[in-house]
């Protein structure tokens, strides 16, 4: 490489390090906040404030004695300094009117705010049929569509009124996938989740839309623990969007939540996920912690699916896993996450085969850039009554710069000799040859990564509904603008 | 529209081009030749902008703008194409995105809006058909796959799509099949004008029967050192190199 290359390609590099989080901006609507700190207290404040009946405080008093016990896992391929856990303020409520009739009565501030994520609910309502149920800090301020969904006996609210109006529901399934007990982070989560979504779909119903979830955290210092309980009853489907964005920070935010997915016999889930929390300063100050913890159960005939673009986080701990319980069913996973400048993310899956017959694949792309540092993490466990099973992953890793890192870490178990288990894994740079090719077509060298990073993700991308892989795209380009192979 | 004085250039401390002289007006078809290894392609990556070559002495002009000071893109902006002979593949980009995108770009240098989906569909339609290429190729990845004559095909058809001034098109014919490269040639033919100008590299008679040139150039290692009419390719097809290449190796022993 000549040095004048050379030189340019450091400006470049310089240049992305310093590419400012383009989402930094607080709204200014006034909180309802208890006193930071957790106790016994405060998990019966949260509970009362929330008007909950008995069974749910029981609840969230055992997860609170089970954390008490449990200690935060050291084991990923991550580097923080441990939240101080009494130094969080664990709710925090906009005040608002909690349900709207149209969405013509949403606060003109939060309407700012969204317009400046550029996903305006004016747009959305447009957009495909996208019914939103919006969770600004802890409570869900705006739903629409509900009409529709109801006709077909579908339920998709917040998971306070879940708990109020379809208590039987909700105290069958929740905790049944992801087990308050599960890990520091299901445990605390179990203990204060202040909200989130709750989704119920009748037997034999396809959901005539997208459901779609926005998340902001929106205090300063309000630690988010979302919970969501997605059910697709027996030969249901439905589609599923959560997206996220956060203001600029200085202290870290942390976020810890708890996704169960629930699919009958022959339902489908589809869960997509778009994310671009606050990923700190370039010297990696500030930006969100991501502590979430997503698992789904699939019964007979079965289908989970999930699909993520991770742009954003300081610190991302992540497993969207399937447990493949029932005969034939299928797991999913397609991912593409990006870390630059200092950020640093330890994510993957896991699939649990136990039933015969059943297949997952695996598909995760990582693109590092900066000093930023990606790990792909994944474990196939295929137990002994999993007869004739299959499982195919591909990790592939692209590297931007020399100051990056980038790790896979597959851990396989074949407990019988009849499943078959492929994995594949590539690392590379972006080609001089290729970044030449394009600008000999005219494409300058920041859209030629652009649109060779677009190609490297299209199998993820292409897995997502239209407007959401635009959006994906769009922040995949904010995410890496500058950077060079 | 090109003019090359004393062009010398290498990479890193191996001098490949010794001082290249060569002129291109509009209108004109140049043919150069020359055994393997004496920088043909070196020549064409230079005057492509490959930063990977270190040009260490003369200049190059294109309609009147010093092009050694321009960006790659920029050069292709100005109407260079090169037509590569090893084409590079890039994974997961459609042809028909990937020539969207570059002529959006070019576009976008000249101060122009994208052109409506519709007319470039139009228009990819159109030059599909004048190379003769088949259905489902524009939703193909660029270069993903391709096979070798495919790949070749598929730079001629960027060249048709872009329209340039100046089209550089490195072996191109090797790797055809013989009807193929009639059909290249034809359609190469037809874009021809009195406003472009095309510089051929080749080391076949072949292609020079269906494209025939103004001028026929042997490049030897790093200098041209014979020029002539269509009728030199045909001496060299019967000769060979040696007679050209005995004569400059005494010059300089
Ligand atoms: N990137 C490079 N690194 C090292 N040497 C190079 C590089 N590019 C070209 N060369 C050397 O420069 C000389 C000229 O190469 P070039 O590719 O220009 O030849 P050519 O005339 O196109 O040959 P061919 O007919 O085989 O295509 C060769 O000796 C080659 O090895
Ligand atoms: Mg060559």
């Amino acid at each position: 490489m000549s040095e004048q290359k050379k030189q340019s390609e450091d400006e470049l590099l310089e240049k992305v390090t310093s590419t400012e989080y383009k989402y930094g901006f607080t709204t200014d609507i006034e909180s309802d906040t208890i006193p930071k700190g957790l106790s016994e207290d405060v998990v019966r404040i949260i509970s009362a404030k929330k008007n909950e009946p008995e069974w749910m405080l029981e609840y969230r008093l055992k997860a609170y004695k089970s954390w008490l016990e449990m200690e935060e896992p050291n084991w990923a391929n991550i580097n923080y300094t441990k939240p101080n856990y009494q130094d969080v303020i664990y709710y925090s409520a906009p005040k608002q009117k909690p349900v709207l009739d149209s969405l013509d009565d949403l606060d003109p501030e939060m309407k700012k705010t969204f317009d400046k994520l550029g996903i305006s609910i004016d747009e959305q309502k447009k957009l495909a049929n996208v019914a939103v149920d919006i969770v600004m800090d802890s409570v869900s301020v705006a739903t629409s569509f509900k009409d529709t969904l109801a006709e077909k006996g579908i339920i998709f609210c917040s998971i306070s009124d879940a708990i109020k109006d379809h208590p039987e529901l909700v105290k069958k399934y929740l905790g049944t996938v992801v087990p308050a007990r599960d890990n520091f982070f299901s445990a605390l989560n179990a203990a204060v989740f202040s909200d989130g979504s709750f989704c119920y779909i009748p037997k034999g119903i396809k959901c005539p839309m997208e459901l779609s979830t926005y998340f902001r955290i929106n205090e300063a210092g309000t630690g988010q623990f979302e919970r969501t309980l997605l059910i697709a009853d027996e030969g249901s489907q439905v589609s599923y969007l959560e997206g996220c964005t956060a203001p600029m920070r200085d202290e870290n935010q942390l976020h810890a939540a708890v996704v169960e997915l629930i699919a009958m016999d022959d339902a489908d889930i589809k869960y997509s996920t778009v994310q671009n929390w606050y990923p700190g300063n370039a010297e990696g100050v500030g930006g969100v912690f991501n502590f979430v913890t997503k698992r789904g159960i699939c019964h007979k005939n079965a289908k989970i699916s999930w699909t993520q673009v991770e742009t954003g986080s300081a610190v991302t701990w992540k497993y969207p896993s399937c447990i493949l319980k029932g005969d034939n069913s299928i797991g999913e996973f397609f991912s593409v996450a990006v870390t630059n400048n200092r950020q640093q993310a330890d994510t993957g899956t896991k699939m649990i085969h136990l039933g015969k017959n059943t297949k997952s694949t695996i598909i995760a792309k990582g693109i590092s850039a900066g000093k930023s540092d990606g790990n792909y993490r994944g474990l196939v466990k295929i137990s002994k009554g999993a007869t004739n099973s299959r499982n195919f992953s591909q990790c592939d890793s692209l590297l931007m710069g020399d100051k990056c890192g980038s790790h896979t870490f597959p851990y396989i178990e074949v407990k019988n000799n009849s499943s078959k288990v492929e994995h594949e894994a590539t690392t590379s740079k972006i080609g001089e040859d290729q970044i030449f090719y394009c600008n000999q077509r005219g494409i300058g060298t920041e859209a030629a990564i652009a649109l060779i990073v677009n190609g490297y993700c299209k199998d993820v991308l292409n897995q997502l509904p239209m407007e959401f892989a635009v959006e994906a795209q769009k922040l995949l380009e904010i995410s890496l603008e500058g950077s060079v192979g | 529209m090109l003019q090359i004085k004393d062009l010398k250039a290498g990479i890193e401390d191996n001098q490949i081009l010794k001082g290249i002289n060569l002129e291109v007006k509009a209108g004109e078809i140049h043919a150069i030749m020359g055994p393997n290894g004496s920088g043909k392609s070196t020549l064409s990556a230079i005057i492509a902008g490959n930063e990977d070559y270190e040009v260490e002495g003369g200049n190059i002009t294109f309609n009147g703008k010093d092009l050694l000071e321009l960006d790659p893109e920029e050069r292709a902006h100005n109407g260079v194409f090169l037509s590569f002979q090893y084409p590079v593949e890039i994974p997961g980009i459609s042809v028909s995105n990937f020539i969207k995108t570059s002529i959006t770009e070019k576009r976008k240098a000249q101060g122009l809006e994208p052109i409506p989906t519709k007319d470039l569909l139009k228009m990819m339609r159109e030059k599909m058909e004048l190379l003769s290429i088949k259905q489902g190729y524009l939703s193909r990845n660029m270069n993903e796959g391709f096979s070798g004559g495919e790949k070749k095909r598929n730079e001629i058809f960027q060249m048709a799509m872009l329209e340039p001034k100046l089209a550089i098109l490195d072996e191109t014919d090797s790797g055809l099949d013989i009807d193929a490269l009639r059909i290249v040639a034809n359609g190469v033919n037809k874009l021809r004008s009195a406003d472009n100008a095309t510089v051929i590299i080749t080391h076949y008679q072949r292609l020079l029967d269906y494209i025939v040139p103004d001028f026929v150039h042997v490049l030897y290692n790093g200098r041209i050192v014979k020029s002539g009419g269509a009728e030199l390719a045909h001496e060299l097809e019967e000769k060979g190199y040696d007679w050209v290449t005995k004569e400059e190796d005494k010059k300089w022993a």
